[in-house]
Parts: C-alpha cells; sequence; structure tokens
C-alpha cells in the first residue's frame, strides 16, 4: 500500500473513532447504566494512563524504593490532593523527580 | 456579551492546556526525528501529525514502515491503539450534544488525550457554560498547535532535547493533578484504583490493549460500587 494511502486511512480511522459516540449518542438509545458509566471514564483512563507510567517508567515493572519516578509520582498525588492545583503539582513532581533521581544515582 | 464569553472560555482553555506541552513537546521533536530516521519524507512525517495527529499510534506507525511492515499491517495497530478514544467520545459527547455538524466535527478532530484530559475535568468541576464549545476548541487548538510545530522541528532540526531530560514525566503529572482532586466518592476512587491497578499488570499487553481493558474494567467497577450503594 502506498505511503499516503496508508497515511489518509489511518487518519479517516482515528477521526471516525474520535467521531464514534460524538455522532451516534444523539441518533441510538443507550442504556441507562452506560449514561451513568460515562463519568467513570477520566478517572479510569486516566488511572490506567499514570499508574503504569510510574510503576514501569522503562517499559518493564519496577516497583522498588529504588525508582525516582513512582517515588515522584506519590509526591505528585499528595501535591495534588493538598492543592488542586495543576501547577504545583507538576512543579513539585518534576523536583521531586530531580531530586530522587540525584540521590539514587540514577 | 456572548462574543466575551467566547473569548474568554476560548483562552481559558489554551490557559489550561499549556502546562501540558512541556510534556507534549519533546514527544513532538521525537516523533519528527523517529519518522526521518524511518525513511520517511518530510512531507509525509509532517502529514502523519496533520492527518493523523495522535502521538503513540504515530510513533508506532513510523517504527513499522521503518521496518516495511505492510499497510494493512499499520492500520490495524494505529485502530487498534486508538480505540480508547471511542470512550472520549462517549464521555464528552453529552457536553456537546447541542452544537451543529461542523463542530462536532471539528472538535472529533480534536479530541487527544491531552485536550479531553483537560476538557473533560474543566466540564466536570465548572459544569456546563454555554459557550463550553469554546473551552474545547481553546484547549485542542493549543495541543494541535504544539504537535504540528514540534514535529516541523523534529523533521528540520532533530530533537535538541537530551534524552536524560525527564519532560515526558509531565503527562503523567498532568494527569495526576486532573484527576485527583476528581476522586471524590468510593465508586470513583474504587474505578481509579483498579484500572491503574489493571493497567501497571497489563503494561506489556500490545497496542495499548491493556489500557483499554484497565479503563473499561475500571468503569464497570465503578457501576457495581455505585449500583450496591443505593
Amino acid at each position: 500500500m502506498n505511503i499516503w494511502i496508508t497515511i489518509i486511512i489511518a487518519g479517516l480511522l482515528t477521526f471516525a473513532t474520535r467521531l464514534s459516540f460524538i455522532f451516534l449518542l444523539d441518533r441510538i438509545k443507550v442504556p441507562d447504566w452506560f449514561r451513568r458509566g460515562l463519568r467513570f471514564v477520566p478517572v479510569a483512563v486516566l488511572s490506567a494512563i499514570i499508574l503504569p507510567d510510574l510503576t514501569s517508567p522503562n517499559g518493564t515493572l519496577f516497583l522498588s524504593w529504588r525508582n525516582p519516578q513512582l517515588l515522584a509520582g506519590i509526591v505528585a498525588i499528595l501535591v495534588a490532593w493538598r492543592t488542586r492545583n495543576v501547577l504545583l503539582t507538576i512543579l513539585a513532581g518534576m523536583a521531586a523527580l530531580v531530586v530522587f533521581q540525584v540521590v539514587l544515582g540514577m | 456579551m456572548i462574543a466575551k464569553m467566547r473569548k474568554h472560555e476560548f483562552w481559558s482553555g489554551v490557559r489550561d492546556e499549556a502546562p501540558i506541552l512541556l510534556g507534549v513537546v519533546p514527544f513532538g521533536l521525537l516523533f519528527g526525528t523517529l519518522a526521518i530516521s524511518s525513511h520517511l519524507s518530510s512531507l509525509a512525517a509532517q502529514a502523519m501529525s496533520s492527518i493523523i495527529f495522535a502521538g503513540s499510534a504515530q510513533l508506532i506507525a513510523a517504527q513499522l514502515v521503518g521496518t516495511g511492515a505492510s499497510g494493512l499491517v499499520i492500520l490495524m495497530v494505529v485502530f487498534v491503539i486508538n480505540l480508547r478514544h471511542a470512550l472520549y467520545s462517549a464521555s464528552v459527547a453529552p457536553h456537546i450534544r447541542h452544537l451543529g455538524t461542523g463542530w462536532k466535527l471539528l472538535l472529533s478532530y480534536l479530541l487527544t488525550d491531552e485536550a479531553y484530559a483537560v476538557t473533560i475535568t474543566h466540564y466536570n468541576r465548572e459544569g456546563d457554560s454555554p459557550e463550553r464549545h469554546w473551552y474545547f476548541l481553546g484547549a485542542g487548538f493549543t495541543l494541535w498547535s504544539a504537535w504540528q510545530a514540534s514535529t516541523a522541528v523534529g523533521i528540520f532540526i532533530g530533537a535538541q532535547i537530551p534524552a536524560s531530560w525527564p519532560l515526558s514525566f509531565v503527562l503523567p503529572l498532568t494527569f495526576i493533578a486532573l484527576v485527583v482532586p476528581a476522586l471524590q466518592d468510593r465508586a470513583g476512587v474504587a474505578a481509579s484504583v483498579v484500572a491503574g491497578l489493571i493497567g501497571l499488570l497489563a503494561v506489556n499487553f500490545p497496542y495499548k490493549t491493556g489500557l483499554l481493558a484497565a479503563a473499561l474494567i475500571g468503569i464497570v467497577t465503578g457501576l457495581l460500587i455505585e449500583g450496591r450503594q443505593k
């Protein structure tokens, strides 16, 4: 397959996936549990992105107090919980990561 | 009056999306550089960023092109990696159902992980203002511009940020900052913990299928806990 055709079809597939329910939800009747489940989408998807990023920073599971990403992530969770502030959470998490990397020598 | 409200919503979206760019730009640089080393032309590499506009899928697609994979394989991989966007689509749909087709097409095109995370958090926190789609547009357009520009720099100059700089860590940190304050009841916490743990265990599933399964099981867990509380 020509690279350009591949790129265009890949773009259309991605776009169709993103449009799917935005287009369909007006036109089909969805069951009640489906609507109630929607409020869990952001916390579930983002948690499923966050945790592996902390515990497997290089692609393999590294559950250890010597894992600087995991420690910095815990710091960020505490800061986010206490302050509810995005910038502070990022700054604290990055600072913690750099400190832990230096301290742990990684 | 309306114009002022739209402007306010748009710029709020731009402002709230801005911090996450710190993590997105290195990713765009990396994609541009990697696409060229996989023997894609500069034009094709930039076209991937504007036509597909999905970071992880582009990165893997470029690698597959480099290894000489067939177009059909690449399409299937891109489709599976991006399936999680159907969840985002369902999640934002109730907030933008009042819009016309043009707006729905535009916002669907801009529905990336990073724009979705910022926008849905804002909608859940602030409630639905009448001009809320302008917030989505501001966040989505900000991410889009940064992605196009960083791809171009990666293509033509190469990734100049040392690999030892842990800037990509800004992405999970931003998501933490968005998720933690949103955990306000037992069902939400259960959905988050279950999805996180399954995501952790399934990290080596190919093409983000672990992420998708983790999210779906997390959502079902939230529903079950919520149902039991009633």
